[in-house]
């Protein structure tokens, strides 16, 4: 009989035979080979995480100028009747003086100016944007006029880089920006606490700033941007993505029309972006003459692409629906719609809704059909509405790494990071809607 | 075989229900089932018998056009009920469902409540007209299944949190609740223990009095005791219909003869 137990090599539990072991081998094997590759996965992740925040997280912070600032009712305000509409006459230059004698009257007296400093380098310390900020602020509260107020406005971005320690006496020599002397004069204000650096609130709210004020760059007009676009591209591929999925896969008939299209769409969630935005310039732009750099533009372009890539896992989550429920609905006399909208599509929506969050987080990250149709404008009006012209957050990062300043490559970093939280909030809700979705069994 | 008590033969000489002649059916190039000729009469349980994979759920199906369900299925022939066409092109077929129930071969709940499982068919249907009517069907239907007593207290729990022969007294609830006219089991008992199947042939037996009930088995005991008429199948073929104390003591057909000893299957 023991034709097959001849084969086994011990007979007894206690002590392997060669075969189990090597199966156990194999499976050890197997097993650190997985390890490993998740751990070089998780390496790179740490890697990419670090090198983005080490060179990003300084954009949140920004060096800021704080000094008492008297304001001349004479030169702001010459008509003397407060109104502000007649106040606006008055340019930047006019209060760039206000500033500049305000800032050298300050910090003379506090006695921190090198010796041999000149007044007309001291100004140097302020960004070009500062005049700006202390037009808003007067504009905004005329009363102000003829006090005295503490002023806080930005440094300039080679002042904010010594202390960031992107610029050093040595590289100040050399810059055109920047001299040894302002270096010293704001370390020499940090000391008096005439100077200080703060959460830079301005990064997330401020328009993009040009070449020559990096401080001033913000990423208010590229978030508006992004969300325009998000809006309308969840408005648009939603309800288009879903009833196409329900549609095909629970009526459409099975023949060769549903297959060519099965094939197309399957295609189209491959193709590259770029191709949507070459495609979204002939359309939207040139035929359709929507505007240029419009977040309605954008967002119709990335609903095309975005499109497959929703309709592809909603229709793998309705067929993951057993078969038996559908059954079991059209069986007590449901029509084939209850059955959908009743069992179905309660049962598929998780999936559906995870899909449709990577395909939108996807949509978000999306830069290359963006530069096609203009949105990489230089854009500093907030956009109204879906129509004005705006930026959009890949856009910018793209946009900021392409400018020489090297305070632009911490901007860079730190909308990378902006880009970041808004793609893990988007995952989050992603989570929070499963999880109550699953909730109703 | 001397174990069985036949069920009283008191076969209504009343009127067919649903006549089905020349039913042929196709899975792509399988023929399922070939040529069946059957008569189901109102106040009456029917049985269909036969070994796996003869084709009995696959008539089944047929009754209430779940085919339609099915791409590759195909099927031919006429299926009458009250004497009109259900395969006819006008008929809507989610109307048909509502008349001819049915309770499938695996328990399949939905992944609500067991209320609302029950409460499904009399929503959609627009049976009820308030919350204490539904809740008086939902509790009828319930008993009739002989699953009241074990859920009364968590009518609100998912009906997926049951035991598979509980689910499947479940499913009988909510083919119950829509009050069919004709109510198709497929293997009803195949999951349950003998108390509870017994409750639900007597549930069987109550309903015939209000509808015609088709119900297949794989016991020949069960067919004995709770239908007037049998049909057997074998291989896609009817191959003897007949009152049921006939099929089972003078069958005609050798292969019924050998099927109810238990040579074939
Ligand atoms: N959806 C389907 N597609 C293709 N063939 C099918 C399908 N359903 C059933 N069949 C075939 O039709 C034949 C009859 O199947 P059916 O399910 O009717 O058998 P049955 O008599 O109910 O068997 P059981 O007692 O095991 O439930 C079988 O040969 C089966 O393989
Ligand atoms: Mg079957």
């Amino acid at each position: 009989m023991s034709d097959i137990s001849s084969h086994r090599g011990s007979s007894s539990l206690l002590v392997a035979d060669a075969r189990t072991k090597r199966r156990n081998a194999a499976e050890a094997r197997f097993r650190s080979y997985g390890v490993a590759a998740i751990a070089i996965a998780l390496i790179a992740l740490v890697t990419l995480l670090i090198s983005i925040f080490g060179n990003g997280a300084s954009a949140f912070r920004q060096t800021f100028v704080t000094v008492p600032i008297t304001l001349p009712a004479e030169t702001l305000d010459p008509s003397g009747n407060r109104d502000p509409a007649e106040m606006a006459k008055v340019t930047t230059i006019g209060y760039g003086n206000v500033l500049k004698a305000g800032v050298t009257a300050a910090v003379r007296e506090a006695g921190v100016v090198p010796e041999g400093m000149a007044d007309s380098d001291i100004a140097g310390i302020l960004s070009q944007e500062a005049p700006a900020q202390l037009r808003a602020m007067v504009l905004e509260n005329p009363e102000l006029i003829g006090t005295t107020v503490e002023t806080h406005v930005l440094a300039h971005g080679r002042i904010d880089g010594f202390f960031k320690g992107r610029v050093t006496m040595e590289s100040a020599q050399r810059d055109s920006n920047v001299t040894p002397e302002r270096l010293q004069l704001a370390q020499a204000m940090t000391e008096k606490g005439l100077m200080s650096s703060g959460f830079n609130w301005g990064f997330v709210t401020m328009p993009d700033a040009s070449d020559q004020r990096p401080e001033a760059a913000g990423l208010g007009v590229a978030i508006l941007g992004s969300l325009f676009m998000m809006f309308v591209v969840v408005l648009l591929s939603l309800p288009i993505g879903v009833a196409a999925s329900v549609y095909l896969e629970e009526f459409a008939p099975k023949n060769r029309w549903t297959d060519v299209i099965e094939v197309n769409i399957s295609n189209l969630a491959a193709v590259p972006s770029i191709v949507f935005g070459i495609l979204g310039l002939a359309i939207f732009i040139n035929f359709a003459h929507l505007p240029q750099s419009a977040p309605i533009v954008g967002g119709l372009v990335l609903t095309l692409m975005t499109l497959p890539r929703i309709i592809i896992p909603a229709r793998a989550a309705l067929r993951a629906v057993p078969p038996s429920i559908r059954d079991a609905a059209l069986g007590v006399g449901a029509s084939r719609m209850q059955t959908v909208f009743h069992h179905v599509l309660p049962l598929a929506a998780p999936g559906i809704l995870t899909g449709m969050i990577i395909g939108l987080a996807q949509a978000l990250g999306e830069t290359a059909p963006l530069l096609l149709i203009g949105m990489v404008a230089f854009v500093r009006d907030y956009p109204g509405g879906l129509f004005d012209p705006a930026s959009a957050l890949p856009v910018q990062v793209y946009n900021w790494t392409q400018r020489s300043d090297p305070a632009f490559v911490e901007r860079a970093s730190g909308a990378i990071i902006v880009l970041l939280v808004f793609l893990i909030c988007m995952n989050a809700i992603a989570i929070i809607l499963r999880r109550r979705f699953e909730r109703r069994w | 075989m001397n174990d069985m008590r036949i069920a009283e033969r008191d076969v209504s000489t009343s009127e067919t229900k649903i006549a089905a002649r020349g039913v042929q059916v196709h899975y792509g190039t399988t023929h399922a089932l070939k040529d069946v000729d059957i008569d189901i009469l109102n106040g009456n349980v029917t049985a269909f018998i036969g070994p796996s994979g003869c084709g009995k759920s696959t008539f089944l199906r047929c009754l209430n056009r779940m085919n339609d369900t099915i791409a590759a299925a195909k099927v031919t022939g006429s299926i009458k009920l009250d004497g009109e066409d259900i395969y006819d092109a006008k008929v809507d077929p989610v109307q048909l469902r509502a008349k001819v129930g049915m309770v499938f071969q695996k328990p399949n709940p939905f992944p609500k409540s067991i209320y609302d499982n029950v409460a499904y068919g009399p929503k959609i249907h627009g049976l009820t007209r308030s919350k204490a009517e539904l809740d008086n069907v939902v509790e009828t239907s319930l008993k009739k299944a002989a699953l009241w007593n074990e859920v009364k207290d968590r009518l609100h729990s998912p009906g997926t949190g049951l035991s598979g022969g509980q689910q499947q007294r479940l499913c009988i609830a909510r083919a119950v609740a829509t009050s069919p006219e004709v109510l198709l089991m497929d293997e009803p008992c195949s999951a349950l223990d003998p108390i509870a199947t017994a409750q639900v042939e007597e549930l069987i037996d109550e309903l015939r009095g209000q509808f015609a009930v088709v119900i297949v088995t794989h016991s020949m005991q069960q067919a004995a005791r709770v239908s007037q008429k049998t049909a057997f199948f074998h291989l896609g073929n009817l191959v003897e219909f007949g009152e049921t104390g006939q099929i089972f003591t003078n069958p005609r057909d050798p292969r019924t003869e050998s099927y109810i000893s238990g040579r074939i299957g």
